[in-house]
């Protein structure tokens, strides 16, 4: 493009860069911090002046998915033919423990990881497609008191959910929902719907009905019409929506917190219990919050094409 | 092959009525041209035909069955708009295709393939089938739009101002097309428009609309030489009829107290009166009765529209491109005393039959 620039734009080019370059550092300190310190030995986790360059080991992940115990003083193991993993611990200090026939225990995190799964897969894609459909329906038919309906949704969202923790809990104790995988996904399907449905409902909006109501003439029923011609056109806005609410199913703290504590436990919750039992193993708690951070981040990396365009709110789409 | 007739149709949204009591009757085959400014319920209309909106009063037939009750896809109609209508995810044939693969329908793969060539070679958009939609020029998009609507060999195609999202020179040659594609098929046409250079050069008849109502209903040549008011006399014509208010006394017709000039009487009309003389009808030539100046001259290539002030009033004449004319000039005029219209000075509504 232009070729002459001036002395003062590059000056200007130059400061923006750098400013880009130290909002970057700053952004992404915290999540190099979870990510080097998961990978690090258990006596550099804490020192001052933090340790910058170590040699990487995976001990810390070995340790976060197995039950182990502290080796007794004069413990004799056999570190020739125990498994590679096996030695990270014993170098720790540790065994991991096994079961009556030999098998190795489990730590809860992997079951906490599932249950986040599980959770926030299952309540992502009922919030997504009841709001989806609800979206249609206000936006293409006549309701009666639509904009009283819309506010109404929306208002479940303006009290801070924690408001109504101990009347859930109660209601849920007597509905035998506690700590089931059920009862959190009504739970985070109720928090996420009704954004669902304000979100979905503009891009939705966004589709000229003149698709739908081209296919109905050319012979398909408004279903037909929805599925064949609304769907593939609203995919970005669903992707957009799928990623909100799956983040806030994800992340979400409090209720796991009161809802479940054992077989229904999530991730958020889990991680955190571990430091109250004795001296907290940072590295431990560091390599299950870096691979909690995955999911999100794999989810929105596969969606991101589609995530660019849904976020201008149709603003860019005609 | 389909009439269509429609009987007392008045469609209300809320407090506003956006047709009213409105009827029409749609020969088998026949390109009938709904014509109209903005707003006045043209498209309303169509859709209602469509099946996409239901009357509040009143009923459709199409070949003499009642269909108000029958979903769009009953109707066996096709349906081209302006735009949006083609779906863009999709190749052009796919989109060619989608009408057929309707679970109504349920043709072969093969007599699908038979359709599309067909219609691909009549559009000649035989290169444009497996390119996606948005990679399209607006002409080729209208193309594909009527090559979905042909596909499907329908009843009767509505058409709902297919043309006027593109340019000058497309809109005259697809203008041709679709005449020529409506007499090859023997299909009714119901074709929305507001441009009446297009109902004019396709209708086999044509329906003025204004605020919900039809005003006239009659050939291009009726609705053009023998207006029933001065709304559809002012609509139809370009450049636009000159309406002159005056008064009429005998066989001399005063108009707007600058000039007076004959005309040949039909009906036995005295006093106020709006006169209406298309602009071809005024001649500019010398030794003519009136005298005017030149206000303003427009070249259109084979004639030249020139706007002639007389007193206060301006109107308009179309004269030949070879006849030198300034600006401020004093020229001489007359009109074809056969050719005035004369409206009421009030309602607007034609005083007599004009001669064809
Ligand atoms: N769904 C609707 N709700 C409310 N009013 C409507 C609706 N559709 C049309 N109208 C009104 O009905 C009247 C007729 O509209 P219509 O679209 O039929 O006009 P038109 O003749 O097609 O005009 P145009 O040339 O601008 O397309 C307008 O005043 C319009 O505002
Ligand atoms: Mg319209």
């Amino acid at each position: 493009m232009a070729v002459v620039s001036s002395r003062g734009q590059r000056i200007g080019n130059l400061l923006a860069i750098a400013a880009v370059i130290v909002v970057t550092f700053i952004m992404l300190a915290p999540i190099y911090w979870i990510v080097s310190t998961s990978f690090k030995p258990r006596n550099l986790a804490t020192t001052n002046p933090p340790t910058i360059l170590f040699e990487p080991e995976v001990s810390p992940f070995v340790k976060l998915f197995t039950k182990r115990v502290q080796l007794k003083p004069k413990e004799v193991v056999d570190y020739e033919n125990a498994p590679w993993f096996e030695r990270l611990v014993f170098d720790g200090g540790e065994r991991i423990t096994r079961s009556g026939k030999g098998e190795i225990q489990l730590s809860g995190y992997p079951d906490r990881f599932i249950n986040s799964l599980i959770v926030a897969i299952t309540s992502t894609l009922l919030a997504v497609s009841m709001g989806t459909i609800t979206a249609y329906g206000f936006s293409r038919f006549k309701v009666k008191g639509e904009a009283d309906l819309l506010f109404f949704v929306l208002s479940t969202r303006m009290l801070p959910p924690i408001v109504v923790a101990i009347p859930m809990f109660l209601m849920y104790r007597a509905a035998g929902l506690n700590d089931s995988h059920l009862g959190l996904i009504i739970l985070y399907t109720a928090f996420n719907v009704s954004f669902a449905v304000w979100l979905m409902k503009g891009f939705i909006d966004e589709i000229p009905k003149e698709y739908e109501e081209a296919a109905l003439v050319d012979g398909y029923t408004r279903i037909q019409a929805f599925f064949k011609i609304v769907l593939p056109e609203a995919a970005t806005g669903i992707a957009a929506t799928a990623v909100f609410c799956f983040i806030t199913a994800w992340n979400e703290y409090a209720f796991a917190l009161i809802m479940t504590n054992r077989r229904a436990q999530t991730a958020p919750p889990f991680i955190p219990s571990q430091i109250g039992s004795g001296l907290p193993d940072w590295t431990v708690i560091a390599a299950g919050t870096f691979l909690f951070l995955l999911p999100v981040a794999i989810f929105t990396f596969l969606l991101r094409n589609h995530l660019l365009r849904g976020m201008s709110f149709g603003a860019i789409r005609k | 092959m389909a009439r269509i007739r429609l009987e007392n149709i008045t469609k209300s949204f809320g407090p506003h009525v956006a047709v009213d009591k409105l009827d029409l009757d749609v020969a088998d085959g026949e390109f009938f041209v709904l014509l109209g400014p903005t707003g006045a319920g043209k498209t309303t209309t169509l859709r209602m035909i469509a099946g996409l909106e239901k009357p509040t009063e009143g009923v459709i037939h199409i070949n003499q069955v009642n269909v108000n009750d029958w979903g769009p896809a009953e109707r066996d109609v096709a349906l081209v708009l302006q735009q949006y209508s083609l779906y863009p995810r999709l190749t052009v044939r796919d989109n060619l295709a989608f009408p057929l693969r309707s679970r109504i329908r349920k043709l072969s793969e093969a007599d699908i393939d038979k359709r599309i060539d067909y219609a691909s070679k009549t559009l000649r958009i035989t290169h444009l089938l497996d390119r996606k939609t948005d990679r399209l020029s607006g002409g080729e998009m209208q193309r594909v739009s009527i090559g979905r609507a042909i596909v499907r060999e329908p009843q009767v195609f509505l058409m709902d101002e297919p043309l006027s999202a593109l340019d000058a020179k497309l809109r005259e040659s697809l203008r041709s097309e679709l005449k020529d594609l409506q007499m090859r098929l023997g299909a009714t046409f119901i074709f929305v428009t507001h441009d009446q250079v297009e109902a004019m050069t396709m209708g086999d008849r044509i329906a003025v609309l204004n605020k919900g109502r039809i005003v006239q209903v009659g050939t291009p040549r009726d609705v053009y030489t023998n207006p029933r008011d001065t709304f559809v006399a002012s609509f139809v014509g370009s450049p636009a009829i000159n309406l002159l208010p005056g008064s009429l006394a005998g066989d001399v017709a005063s108009v707007a107290q600058a000039f007076q000039m004959p005309i040949t009487r039909s009906a036995a009309v005295e006093g106020p009166v709006t006169f209406g003389i298309r602009p071809e009808d005024v001649e500019v030539a010398a030794g003519a009765p009136n005298e005017a100046r030149i206000h303003d001259v427009e070249n259109h290539g084979i004639e030249k529209i020139v706007t002639l002030r007389v007193g206060d009033n301006l109107m308009r004449a179309a004269v030949p491109a070879r006849v030198e004319v300034k600006v401020e000039e004093a020229v001489r005029f007359s009109w074809n005393p056969d050719k005035v219209m004369l409206f009421d000075a009030k309602t607007g509504l034609n005083l007599r039959g004009q001669a064809a």
